[in-house]
């Protein structure tokens, strides 16, 4: 049945076995729909193994720029038989099934309205290549092949990037390339192409770049001269110090001697990862540790010890889903309230919440500052959406005459001109005190304690010098929420009193959701939260609307009890909604839910 | 409590080391232990030992656990910075701090409970990775500051206060530091000083991790009968093997032992290790033999003492991380951020 085109404005999905190569597959067909201009997003849906088991890419384009994942599904690419059934059911009306008709299943892939295309990928890869390890791969080159001819993907960008990719073994790009031919000229051949998801020429690419958030935070990291890294591996945080490593590699190793101007340390655990960047901190180095909720679980007698102690520190949570081990390649938004008051006691911490790698990579350079700046630590909550799948984003930035705000530190020359020093006297009325570095001179000396301690620094279990020590703290968490970045804020078109509140990586669904809503006339105010504490900018917002819609990706509307613990925010007026099962949050579900909202309350 | 301001009082005729500081400059905040405790004992030998070294106060950090022993850092070297850090935890935070200024001479004080209970997982990775740590255990077979429970260096059959016996096996550090690739392993007691000392100036100057097992009486809750960590049990039980002399770089000394006895470990700053053998055929750089030594007098119910192992070609933490020469911290940032350019460029890939 001839179907409207859906011209750069399709989701392709390609189902395959992990441990398969598929990835530079999938690679090649991103990149190459981005070079033709058009606006692509990929998402890896795979599984907490390393081979064997079923695993999904998803790739969005979209000529209207939306990142977000829908509910559709234009192409499906079923490579693995034993999720054949539930990948036909997944594809939309009116789409597109390509599977290896190598052992037809005429019988079993049947379903109206979804075109099914079998192509014999094994037969052909197995008559023109050898090796099963070559034949596998190319199996999933033929099927990017397939995809040329039946969705009009420019074969010659698909050509050049091949190019690319094997630039240092050149041999490679003909084998490569004949796999595309394989599968585009079977295509040609046995279908109409192209069929009506398809992509076409067009110009929105140009000063973008496609990143993963991780690899971001890394580039931050490595811009903001952080130098000691401490680490435990954990998905989905890993990548996040494999990139570093690699940009350490590349751009901090001493152009004579070799050496490294860096020290990346593997941790026995996460307790010791939190413990070495203390150290790092306290003796001077812009120090990090990435790292996901387990992770942030078992540091957290640490961060409590820097809070208090009053150390620089900066935590990357790649947010995974929880409780426990959870499902570790699956993304939430659920280690919001174990940030933001990580540790025993009262303790508060700063919390960026960057909503894509772009603001990875800037909020890792803030961070580095705040925390120094406010000499406590100071978490980036990315998750693994943001963190491992590969973003389009405008190309980062950067200002050569930026240096980093040590905070304050006292020098040797400082310290000559004074009296007598004290660590933790608040002498600006900002509740951040001085601090001197290991080395410096003996008069600066102090001694770090966990214990309870006065404000010269000296150990107490005196009520009163106590209290003064802790209730400074609060009045530097005021200070804080001065210097966090302050919330974004995206008016509807027209007057309303409905808002909605969201962060982190639901952006993308939201502003996708907020204009399919104002096409369908339903105006809505949206406050992007980009850091904790919250600024007066967040109380405005809330005063200023009847309803707030309250998107977070956990099951326990944690930023909605924030909201009510930090700005006693009127419960009544703050409806969750939730999205919880590990997915990256799609458009729809928003769309629909606000949508009901608003036409039960129509009806009370 | 530990923190209460020790005057100095200096007098005329008091002995100045190199820097021209007296023992006084080396002292800190008056101890708040039990009187005759053996963790001020350790004190004092530290305190004598970065004296005699003329090292300067402000080039040492001193990191610490938790517990009486970790307390011990505020009760010298009041000039250098200090870090009390949580249970069990000072080897990450050392780790840590000698990433960022591997200049500075870090000296860490743990107890037997921090470092063999809670923290044996970090006293571990701190020995394998050759950390550059004097890592002192004040051990007393007991968790002193939370009231006596034993710690996983009491021996089996060790009898607590109030009679309960111990029937775990005990954990020796110095045999763990040795079977774990350690690059210094040594025991003393904390009432002898003139084996103390030394071995404490060596450690410093060692450039991996020296571990000292310093077994040191908790007069409050295991000093009586039936506690083999009490002093009276420990001196009638004390076996020195190899005494250990330190050598200042370009001071010779007089060699005054008998040839054959002596060997001398010269280390990376020109400064040697004396070793006077109490047992002729005892040997500390092997390891296996080190091992059943140790393991035949423990048979025999005899605490060992002295420099047990050494190698000085292992190589370091920060050998291996291959870090500058330079501390981390003393790079300009211009050293350290590649630039616009080389991130427009880098960005041309992600296209
Ligand atoms: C996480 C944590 N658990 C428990 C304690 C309580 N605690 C304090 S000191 C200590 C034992 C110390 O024993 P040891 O290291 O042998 O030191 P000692 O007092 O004997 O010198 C314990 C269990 C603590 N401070 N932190
Ligand atoms: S309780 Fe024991 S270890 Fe603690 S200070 Fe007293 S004697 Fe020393
Ligand atoms: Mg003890």
């Amino acid at each position: 049945m001839p179907q409207p085109a859906k011209i750069n404005d399709f989701v392709l999905k390609i189902a395959t076995v992990n441990g398969t190569g598929s990835a530079s597959a999938n690679g090649l067909l991103m990149k190459a729909l981005f070079r033709m201009g058009i606006p692509v997003t990929g998402k890896n849906m795979f599984p907490s193994n390393i081979q064997g088991l079923p695993t999904w890419y998803e790739i969005r384009a979209s000529r209207d720029g939306y990142n977000a994942r829908t509910g559709r599904v234009d192409v499906m690419i079923a490579m693995n038989a034993q999720t054949y059934a539930r990948d036909l059911a997944e594809v939309s009306h009116g789409g597109y099934l390509v599977y290896d008709s190598t052992w037809p299943r005429d019988g079993q892939l049947k379903r109206d309205n979804v075109t099914v295309l079998g192509i014999p990928l094994a037969r052909m890869v197995n008559e023109n290549f050898e090796g099963s390890r070559v034949r596998t791969l190319m199996k999933n080159i033929a099927y990017v092949g397939a995809l040329c001819a039946l969705m009009e993907i420019d074969r010659d960008i698909v050509r050049t990037l091949l190019e690319e990719t094997f630039a240092a073994k050149p041999k490679l790009v003909e084998p490569n390339f004949k796999a595309v031919t394989l599968g585009y000229e079977y295509a040609r051949e046995h279908f109409d192409c192209p069929i009506s998801a398809r992509a076409e020429k067009m110009d929105a690419t140009a000063g973008k770049i496609l990143i993963e958030g991780n690899a971001a935070a890394a580039l931050g990291c490595l811009y903001a001269g952080a130098t000691v890294g401490a680490w435990y591996p954990i998905t989905p945080s890993t990548s996040l110090m494999d990139a570093f490593q690699g940009f350490c590699e590349k751009y901090r190793k001493d152009p004579d001697t070799g050496e490294n101007r860096f020290c990346i340390i593997q941790a026995e655990d996460e307790l010791a990862a939190a413990g070495m960047v203390v150290g790092a901190g306290w003796a001077g180095a812009r120090a990090f540790t990435p790292t996901s909720g387990p992770g942030i679980s078992l540091m957290s007698e640490f961060i409590g010890f820097a809070y208090y102690t009053e150390i620089p520190a900066v935590f990357f949570d790649i947010q995974r889903v929880g409780p426990s081990t959870g499902m570790p390649t699956r993304t939430q938004q659920c280690d919001l309230m174990l940030a933001a008051y990580a540790s025993h006691g009262d303790t508060r911490h700063p919390v960026l919440l960057p909503a894509d790698p772009k603001e990875c990579f800037e909020m890792a350079v803030v961070a580095f500052d705040l925390a120094e700046r406010l000499q406590t630590p100071v978490f980036v909550l990315s998750d693994l959406d943001i963190g491992m799948n590969d973003w389009m984003v405008d190309e980062l930035q950067w200002d050569d005459a930026w240096r980093p705000d040590r905070g304050k530190v006292l020098t040797d020359e400082d310290l000559a001109g004074m009296q007598v020093y004290h660590r933790f006297r608040d002498f600006d009325g900002d509740g951040i005190p001085y601090r001197t570095l290991p080395g410096s001179d003996r008069k600066g000396s102090y001694f770090v304690r966990g214990s309870g301690h006065n404000q010269y620094g000296g150990y107490t279990e005196d009520a009163d010098e106590y209290q003064q020590v802790v209730d400074r703290l609060k009045l530097k968490w005021e200070t804080a929420r001065g210097l966090v970045p302050s919330a974004v804020e995206r008016k509807a078109a027209g007057r309303t009193d409905i808002g909605l509140i969201a962060f982190g990586s639901s952006h993308g669904a939201t502003v996708e959701a907020l204009d399919r809503l104002a096409e369908q006339g339903v105006a809505v105010d949206y406050l992007r939260l980009r850091a904790f504490p919250f600024g007066e900018e967040v109380e405005a917002f809330l005063d200023a609307h009847r309803t707030v819609f309250v998107l977070e990706q956990n099951r326990d509307a944690q930023m909605r009890s924030l909201l009510m613990a930090e700005l006693d925010a009127d419960p009544q007026k703050l409806v969750s909604i939730l999205h919880y099962n590990g997915l990256p949050v799609p458009s729809d579900m928003i769309v629909e839910r606000i949508g009901d909202y608003i036409e039960q309350e129509a009806v009370a | 409590m530990s923190y209460i301001a020790k005057p100095k009082v200096s007098w005329a005729g008091q002995e100045r080391n190199s820097l021209g500081l007296t023992l006084a400059d080396y002292e800190g905040g008056l101890s708040t232990l039990c009187a005759g405790c053996g963790h001020d004992s350790i004190t004092a030998a530290l305190v004598k030992a970065f004296w005699e070294l003329a090292l300067k106060p402000e080039q040492v950090i001193k990191l610490s656990g938790i517990g009486c022993s970790s307390k011990t850092p505020a009760y010298f070297l009041s000039g250098s910075h200090g870090f009390n850090s949580v249970h069990g935890r000072m080897p990450s935070v050392a780790t840590g701090a000698q990433a960022a200024r591997r200049d500075l001479i870090a000296v860490g004080i743990s107890g037997d409970g921090d470092s063999l209970s809670i923290g044996f997982g970090q006293f571990a990775h701190a020995v394998r990775r050759n950390l550059n740590v004097l890592y002192i255990i004040e051990n007393n077979g007991v968790y002193g500051l939370t009231k006596g429970q034993f710690s996983a260096s009491a021996d089996p059959g060790s009898r607590a206060k109030k009679g309960a016996e111990n029937r775990n096996q005990a954990i020796d550090p110095v045999a763990v530091a040795i079977t774990l690739g350690g690059s210094f392993a040594a025991r003393s007691f904390s009432g002898d000083k003139t084996q103390l000392v030394p071995l404490i100036k060596a450690g410093l100057m060692h450039p991996g991790c020296a571990v000292i097992d310093v077994v040191s009486p908790c007069v409050t809750f295991n000093d009586h009968e039936g506690s083999t960590k009490s002093y009276a049990w420990t001196r009638q039980h004390l076996h020195a093997a190899v005494e250990a002399d330190y050598v200042p770089p370009s001071t010779e000394i007089e060699v005054d032992y008998a040839e054959g006895e002596n060997t001398d470990v010269r280390l990376h700053d020109g400064s040697k290790i004396r070793l006077k053998k109490v047992d002729p055929d005892y040997d500390p750089s092997n390891r296996a033999r080190a091992l059943d030594f140790l393991e035949a007098h423990r048979a025999r119910a005899e605490v060992v003492t002295g420099l047990l192992y050494i190698d000085e070609e292992l190589p370091t933490f920060h050998d291996i991380a291959g870090t500058a020469k330079q501390p981390l911290t003393r790079f300009e940032f211009e050293d350290l951020s590649p630039g616009a350019d080389a991130l427009a460029e880098f960005q041309k890939g992600l296209r």
